[in-house]
């Protein structure tokens, strides 16, 4: 009777969440979203990400709940070096990434101060982050000359159109179910698909910066449910011998 | 070695005399151990008490860890939450273990609440046991509410703004008393170390309190058995109850080994799923509170959202007050309607699984409309949703509201005199 029930009430919550409001909802824009997969065992690219952050983004947008020294150990980047190649501001080891600009400057030229990304991969998704920096595209009614597919008139600029090159919107005007862009050949530095791995990094990188204790909590998530499998064979065993004098 | 054994076992006994001389132990003990009777066909349903209180005692341990890193502010409170999940050793642990252990509780408490429809519970002689427990419920859901701001990320600042201010629908006194609980013309700094204080202080000690109530009137009525067999009608020469088994240590060990069961499911969710696809900690809530940014779309954490469902069920105004405020009636009433069980069932027998066909449906449809409005709760408003909540209020309400009469209208079959 009680394990039908469990039973019962597993296939329930399972059925249940699977039909659910998915809270990580694709882009309100319709535009439809490739698929990312983080990997957070890829140290090479948790790297490359970094240096990308550091050269492309940091200038704007902080990770201020997110220490050099601990980016550094976690990614396997001895400090000496980190402290050569990566922090440019003169900031000691221990401290916070926060960008150097300064919030008034910030809103005179962008509107508001680039918002913190510690954890923009948790408010939205890898997978949102991965289709927005690649989804800038030229519109010259923008005050910064591009537009996004994913968050529409967003006040960002294009900040690797020197890596990605020039992307144009190819669909007309009123066109429907209409979803392509395309780069003007030799705009970039990077090709296509050099420029998707390099984003595919950044973002990977992000996700590690939302969570940076992901991989230990698995990890020691897996001796822990092997610990109470174990306990509970043994109280099983003895919750069955205390009950053989009842039944 | 024998000889020295039993040197002990003379100190321990001597030791345990001189205790019961000046403190109620071996009394106690037997009392609510080792010879309180429970009926020896306790269910899966009935170890929901007590995973409840070991959840509860979670909360406190966890709970009390936390506020040493946690900073009760509008500047700090993000930030310090954030320090607790990368800089304090552990921490992340203390914060999944507390906000899962948040929704477990709801979960392992709504089960709880189930199993006493299910089995009549709330009867006679348990009618005050059914109370406290509804008391402690009110308690629950006040510290989840208080507890959800603490973060101050945007969902908890947004989502204590919409509860705080129905109450600014009551007629006259609304706006005002709107003003003098969030202390201030809106949800601030203030708010926050007031909720902070409720959370950590006030509502834990009515919580303990209560529970603790909640066990003395239990071991005094003792628990219902799920074939609704009083265990104390039959007993043996010695007194003890032919149909029961002390709880020490048959009951413990019952609940030993679903303690561990209950760890695993419960350390899953910690460790390979703590936001739990957004649901137990909401996307929005990784972004610091901001007065000026509405998310997308606000929804309480999902074990409210069946009564805010509810709430927003309520669309039309009614002798001239406006409909918000007959939503927060139709919604406090929805909370409050099972307090009324005890006096509203006038069945001959308690167990489910002993009266009719009617009471079985009508629990089946109370069920799945709760269920209902849990997901009409999260998902944003629109005309088809209004419509479903509508019915599904009503279904809610008509399981309490007609249970006098359908009760008795309908065919029962004789509850056992002895266990089988």
């Amino acid at each position: 009777m009680a394990h039908r029930l469990v039973l019962v009430l597993a296939a329930l919550f399972a059925t249940a969440t699977g039909n659910l409001p998915n809270p990580a909802a694709a882009a309100a824009s319709g535009w439809p979203m490739e698929a990312m997969e983080p990997d957070l065992r890829d140290l090479p690219s948790l790297q490359r990400g970094l240096r990308l952050y550091t050269n492309y983004c940091l200038g704007c947008h902080s990770l201020r709940f997110q220490r050099y020294e601990r980016t550094a150990d976690d990614l396997g980047i001895p400090h000496d070096v980190a402290l050569e190649t990566v922090i440019f501001t003169g900031q000691k080891i221990g401290e916070p990434m926060t960008t150097s600009m300064d919030t008034d400057q910030a809103r005179d030229w962008f509107g508001g101060p680039a918002p913190d990304l510690t954890m923009v991969t948790r408010v939205r998704s890898p997978e949102w982050l991965y289709n927005y920096l690649k989804a800038f595209y030229v519109d010259e009614s923008r005050p910064f000359g591009v537009n996004n597919k994913v968050f529409e008139n967003v006040g960002m600029p294009h900040v690797m159109l020197d890596l990605q090159g020039v992307q144009r919107d190819m669909c007309a005007p009123e066109a429907e179910d209409c979803f392509e862009l395309a780069v003007d050949a030799g705009t970039g530095l990077y090709s296509s698909g050099e420029y998707d791995r390099a984003v595919f990094d950044l973002v990977n990188f992000l996700h590690y910066v939302g969570e940076p204790m992901r991989l230990e909590r698995q990890r020691l998530g897996v001796y822990v449910l092997l610990f109470l499998a174990f306990l509970g064979v043994f109280t099983w065993l003895l919750n069955r011998e205390f009950w053989k004098d009842v039944h | 070695m024998q000889q020295s054994q039993g040197r002990f076992a003379t100190n321990l006994r001597s030791f345990v005399g001189w205790l019961d001389d000046r403190f109620p132990a071996t009394e106690t003990w037997e009392y609510h151990l080792s010879k309180y009777y429970a009926p020896r066909n306790h269910n899966f349903w009935y170890l929901m008490g007590w995973l409840a209180t070991f959840i509860l005692v979670l909360q406190l341990v966890t709970g009390i860890w936390l506020t040493m890193s946690y900073v009760p502010s509008g500047e700090g409170a993000f930030a310090s939450v954030e320090y607790i999940m990368r800089d304090v050793e552990f921490g992340w642990l203390l914060r999944y273990l507390h906000s899962t252990g948040a929704s477990a509780f709801f979960v392992i408490v709504y089960l709880h609440m189930f199993r006493g429809l299910m089995y009549g519970s709330y009867r006679k002689p348990r009618e005050l046991l059914w109370l406290i427990g509804m008391a402690i419920y009110l308690a629950l859901m006040a510290e989840g509410f208080f507890g959800y701001l603490l973060p101050w990320g945007n969902m908890s600042y947004w989502g204590a703004q919409v509860i705080v201010s129905l109450v600014g629908a009551i007629p006259f006194v609304g706006p005002d008393l709107m003003e003098w609980l969030r202390g201030d013309y809106l949800m601030s700094d203030i708010t926050l170390n007031r909720f902070f204080a409720l959370h950590v202080v006030a509502l834990p000690l009515i919580l303990v309190g209560l529970v603790f109530v909640h066990f003395i009137a239990l071991h005094h009525v003792g628990s219902t058995a799920p074939d609704g067999v009083d265990i104390k009608k039959f007993k043996d020469a010695a007194g003890k109850p032919l149909d029961g088994v002390p709880f020490w240590p048959y009951t413990v060990t019952h609940d030993v080994h679903a303690t561990v069961v209950f760890l695993f499911l419960f350390c899953a969710v910690v460790f390979f799923a703590p936001e739990m696809g957004g649901y137990f900690l909401e996307k929005p809530n990784f972004e610091m509170a901001d007065p000026l940014k509405t998310p997308e779309h606000i929804a309480p954490v999902w074990y409210y959202t069946p009564f805010y469902a509810m709430l927003r069920a309520a669309t039309f105004p009614l002798f001239g007050v406006p409909a918000k405020f007959w939503g927060l009636v139709v919604m406090v009433g929805a909370i409050v309607i099972p307090a009324f069980l005890p006096w509203l069932d006038k069945s001959p027998v308690a167990p489910m699984r002993f009266k009719g066909a009617i009471s079985k449906a009508m629990l089946a449809i109370f069920v799945v409309s709760f269920f209902i409005l849990g997901y009409l709760g999260m998902v944003p408003p629109s005309p088809l949703a209004t419509v479903l909540a509508q019915i599904c209020t009503v279904l809610y309400f008509a399981y309490f509201v007609l249970m006098p009469w359908y009760t008795r209208a309908e065919k029962t079959r004789p509850v056992p005199e002895r266990v089988a």
